[in-house]
């Protein structure tokens, strides 16, 4: 089959566009800047969808803390609309690009909210999915539909906008979303915990999460990763780094990370960043810089956990015993990064289920031949399979929104 | 508001079905009698009245999905129930339905302050999750004001709200996992005590789907930390419209504080005769501002805050000082249904959002709204996320009152969408506000919707005559026309 590749320009093509696909049986791969193209199963689509078409800004009010774009929109443009109004997304979504062998490095905010990215705030402020307040899209059925709004407060009907987020563009192509976003602290403080063991610093930071000083980072850097930051008091740490993130006014700041060492005692060496370097150090734990190999691309397995915070050291440790890699934790436990090594002919997937219990893991990168091999996302139980399968039914019944990208079949 | 037709069948099996129910329930867990079954008849929208045809009361999740799978080999509708405090009718009976309450499902079975996690059965109140877990310093952050009664359960079919959910969020954004009960019996379990759910976002899609796709039977819900401090500021102001300055000259100074309330010269005034709170009552509105955090956080915060309502034009500003004075600025507010209630013989509370920009706009024209009507208006607004309640004050012994109140209360919520807000910020559609979703959504977005319903609920068993104006069969929505052979925009670019 001829793939024929198209770049819509309105939602009323773009409905053309999907009808077409339906009538000619053409599944599409949709395309908003490409930097997450390597992410998710290897699909079969004759063509693509690019939906550059779809960019830009198209409302911003920072007192209503709202905004809406193009799903086409670098990430980086609406990041630096937002910091000229001190604003950000409190997501922390991120950048992706990098992990690719691609010649986009900045994704799309439309590919943010399809893939449900969050970055280490993610366990104070939520998920991508808490931030999606709207959204209009074309639908496999070829229909242009909408749901939600542009306010926070919103129950009429049922809420597409998280059924939206993280279906990696399998039920429609969003052509705009409208989210929200929220003041940027004044200050970002963090504290360094130098030379704990995970499962310690797992302990460590839930005392913190815990605590009533509001933290808004909990990460954990075994020593391997400590040592390949740009920071030069982690790099620099000869050991295992465990960082608490306080942000807010400046006088609560201070007297937060007072409390804060206070409470983390003397046993480990305390340090701490002021906001220049904390910026920089929460941005590389949130693009995982730590686990790469500077810029070199490489294709080799990167698995994302998603973990009850407390299994996080047990789950981490009984992967990295079996298998050749490095790891950090962040959401005080709850996501782990693993990059492991190339070798394992599975690409590490059994080793990493089998040492988990509950929760799941996701490929987030890996050779395509990897990728079309072995379950990407976490195999659901058959109810919850066959639930899946009967809504993307519902949204694409002819199977042309990106196929197979998270299930074969979906 | 027309209810789905009763379908005469189902009733005349009634005793059959009461029989099947009986096989694997305590006979007192099936209701059958007229009285109590009357006492099931209606939720917290209480002009619309109906006792179910049975209802049953199971203790189990295993005799939830015998009871679903029932009902669907039986053909019968459901209407799941938590402790019947909606406020749009989601828990309404139905002649020829089974009520499924939940209240037996009242433990807290797993506290983990580790994970920052609390396990619960649906039927568990609100407030009563925050007093598991007070004594450990944390608590569950959703609030809303029915918090004493209402069930978590419940919270999670409207996706519930309450005075911080700007700072804290709605339900969806404290809840990490369900067990839930499918119309075929079948139980699923998503989510858990990590912070995201594996493949599609059931847990979000189940949040707020008003009874429609399955029946909850456990939640895991995320608990915080209490702040260590909060103190509340009660700013009057001589306009309404300076307040809703204020709001936003706030927020635009990066400030989110844990709460922001509004109310309108007429709520101010029965509220304060209600409970004494020391309203001023030489105001045109007033703010309650609730800040949280770190002692150090909360004083430099109090003083910026302070700053912001004297240039908006506050006419006085109360900072509390003392635990007592924050709760009695709350008072009034939290008493202000009731004490709307005591002014006037019955009110409509409604429940539209907008953009908080627009609130002068809005009063505006609800008060002209209220002259052509005839009816007096008493407002509390959640200033914070723009969720407005306006009281439409009536009498129900009038004839034509009660009437011309849901006229007045539609064209106020019609006025919020026309402004780019929505129908419902917390309260739910159910049935009160049904037959407006066309305001707000094309015929193409209902269908949508509906067809993530038949996903769920292929044969439309689950809470029907809810949410939806129009049901459609789901073999109807499912079809699709597809134009062979032709070429769409032969002038678009193609690579």
């Amino acid at each position: 089959m001829n793939g024929q590749d198209f770049t819509p320009t309105s939602e009323e093509h773009l409905a053309e566009v999907v009808a077409h696909a339906v009538a000619a049986g053409q599944p599409l791969e949709l395309i908003g800047r490409g930097s997450k193209r390597g992410f998710g199963r290897s699909m079969q689509t004759a063509g693509q969808l690019d939906l550059s078409g779809f960019s830009g800004i198209r409302m911003y009010e920072p007192d209503e803390l709202v905004m809406s774009a193009g799903p086409a929109t670098p990430l980086a443009e609406i990041e630096t609309a937002l910091a000229a109004e001190n604003q950000e997304l409190a997501f922390e979504p991120p950048h992706m690009g990098h992990l690719q062998a691609s010649a986009v490095t900045d994704g799309s905010i439309g590919g943010v909210f399809a893939c449900n990215l969050a970055g280490p705030r993610r366990f104070r402020a939520g998920s991508a999915r808490d931030h999606l307040l709207g959204f209009r899209a074309v639908s496999g059925r070829g229909e242009i539909f909408k749901s939600g709004g542009r306010v926070v407060k919103n129950v009429t009907g049922y809420d597409l906008c998280k059924l939206m987020c993280g279906s990696f563009g399998t039920l429609a192509a969003m052509t705009e979303v409208t989210f929200k976003v929220l003041p940027r602290a004044e200050k970002v403080w963090t504290v360094l915990a130098f030379g704990l063991s995970a499962e310690q610093a797992v302990r460590a930071m839930a005392e913190a999460a815990g605590s009533p000083h509001d933290v808004s980072g909990l990460c954990h850097l075994p020593h391997d990763a400590a040592a390949r930051s740009s920071v030069d008091f982690v790099s620099g740490a000869g050991a295992s780094v465990t960082a608490i993130r306080v942000e807010g006014p400046g006088p609560s700041v201070t007297h937060r990370v007072a409390a804060l060492k206070a409470m983390l005692g003397s046993a480990a060496g305390i340090e701490e960043l002021h906001t220049h370097r904390s910026v920089a150090f929460w941005r590389e734990v949130r693009d995982i810089s730590p686990l790469l190999d500077g810029a070199t691309v490489t294709g080799d397995p990167l698995w994302r956990l998603s973990v009850a915070p407390m299994d996080g050291a047990r789950t981490m440790t009984g992967v990295l015993d079996s298998l050749p890699g490095r790891g950090l934790m962040d959401w005080a436990g709850g996501q782990l990064w693993l990059a492991l090594e190339p070798g394992a002919e599975d690409g590490g997937v059994a080793a990493v289920r089998n040492a988990m219990d509950g929760g799941h893991a996701t490929l987030i990168r890996g050779a395509a031949d990897l990728r079309a091999r072995i379950p990407v996302f976490q195999p659901q139980p058959a109810p919850l399979a066959a639930l899946t399968r009967r809504i993307k039914n519902g949204f694409d019944p002819r199977g042309v929104m990106n196929p197979g990208r998270m299930v074969e079949g979906v | 508001m027309q209810m789905p037709k009763p379908d005469e069948a189902t009733i005349a099996r009634r005793s059959d079905l009461v029989a099947a129910f009986r096989d694997f329930l305590p006979a007192s867990h099936v209701v059958v009698d007229e009285a109590t079954l009357k006492a099931f008849e209606s939720d917290g929208l209480t002009a619309y009245r109906q006792p179910p045809m049975i209802a049953v009361l199971p203790e189990t999740t295993e005799e939830v999905s015998r009871i679903l799978t029932l009902c669907r080999d039986w053909g019968v509708k459901v209407v799941p129930r938590g402790s019947g405090t909606s406020l749009s009718g989601g828990a309404l009976p139905l002649a020829d339905g089974v009520l499924l309450g939940l209240g037996k499902f009242n433990r807290v079975l797993e506290i983990d302050y580790d994970n920052r996690t609390a396990t619960v059965q649906p039927g568990v109140t609100n407030l009563a999750i925050t007093h598991a877990v007070e004594a450990e310093g944390f608590y569950y952050a959703p609030d809303p004001s029915s918090q004493i009664a209402c069930s978590i359960g419940g919270n999670v079919a409207e996706n519930s709200g309450g005075v911080h959910c700007l700072k804290y969020g709605l339900t969806t954004n404290n809840i990490l996992g369900i067990e839930m009960v499918t119309i075929d019996g079948e139980i699923l379990r998503i989510g858990g005590k990590h912070l995201d759910a594996e493949g599609y976002d059931l847990l979000g899609i189940m949040t707020g789907s008003e009874g429609l796709l399955g029946v909850v039977t456990e939640v895991t819900v995320r608990i915080l930390r209490k702040p260590e401090t909060v103190r509340a500021l009660l700013v009057g102001f001589p306009t309404v419209e300076q307040g809703g300055d204020c709001v936003g000259r706030i927020i635009g100074a990066g400030i989110i504080p844990a709460g922001m309330e509004m109310m309108d010269k007429p709520a101010i005034h029965a509220a304060e005769a209600f409970c004494h709170a020391g309203y001023p009552l030489d105001v045109e509105s007033i703010l309650i501002i609730e800040l949280d955090g770190p002692e150090a956080e909360v004083d430099h915060l109090t003083e910026i805050v302070s700053g912001i309502c004297n240039d908006c034009g506050a006419v006085s500003v109360r900072v509390s000082e003392t635990e007592a004075e924050r709760m009695n600025f709350w008072a009034g507010r939290k008493a202000a249904f009731p004490a709307v209630g005591r002014i006037s013989p019955d009110y409509y509370c409604m429940d539209g959002t907008i953009p908080r920009r627009q609130l002068p706009l809005v009063l505006k024209r609800m008060s002209e709204m209220s002259a052509k009507y005839g009816l007096g208006v008493a407002n509390v607004f959640h200033a914070g996320d723009g969720n407005l309640h306006p009281l439409i004050l009536y009498d129900a012994n009038a004839p034509g009152e009660l009437e011309r109140a849901e006229e007045f209360g539609s064209d106020i919520l019609r006025l919020c969408v026309e402004v780019g807000g929505v129908l419902t910020g917390e309260h739910g559609v159910g049935v009160e506000k049904r037959d407006l979703m066309p305001e707000m959504f094309t015929e193409v977005d209902l269908n949508q919707q509906q067809r993530l319903k038949c996903a769920f609920d292929p044969d439309g068993l689950l809470n029907p005559g809810k949410v939806f104006p129009t049901l459609h069969r789901c073999a109807e929505l499912g079809r699709m026309h597809i134009h062979r052979g032709q070429m769409p925009f032969p002038d678009l670019p193609r690579f």
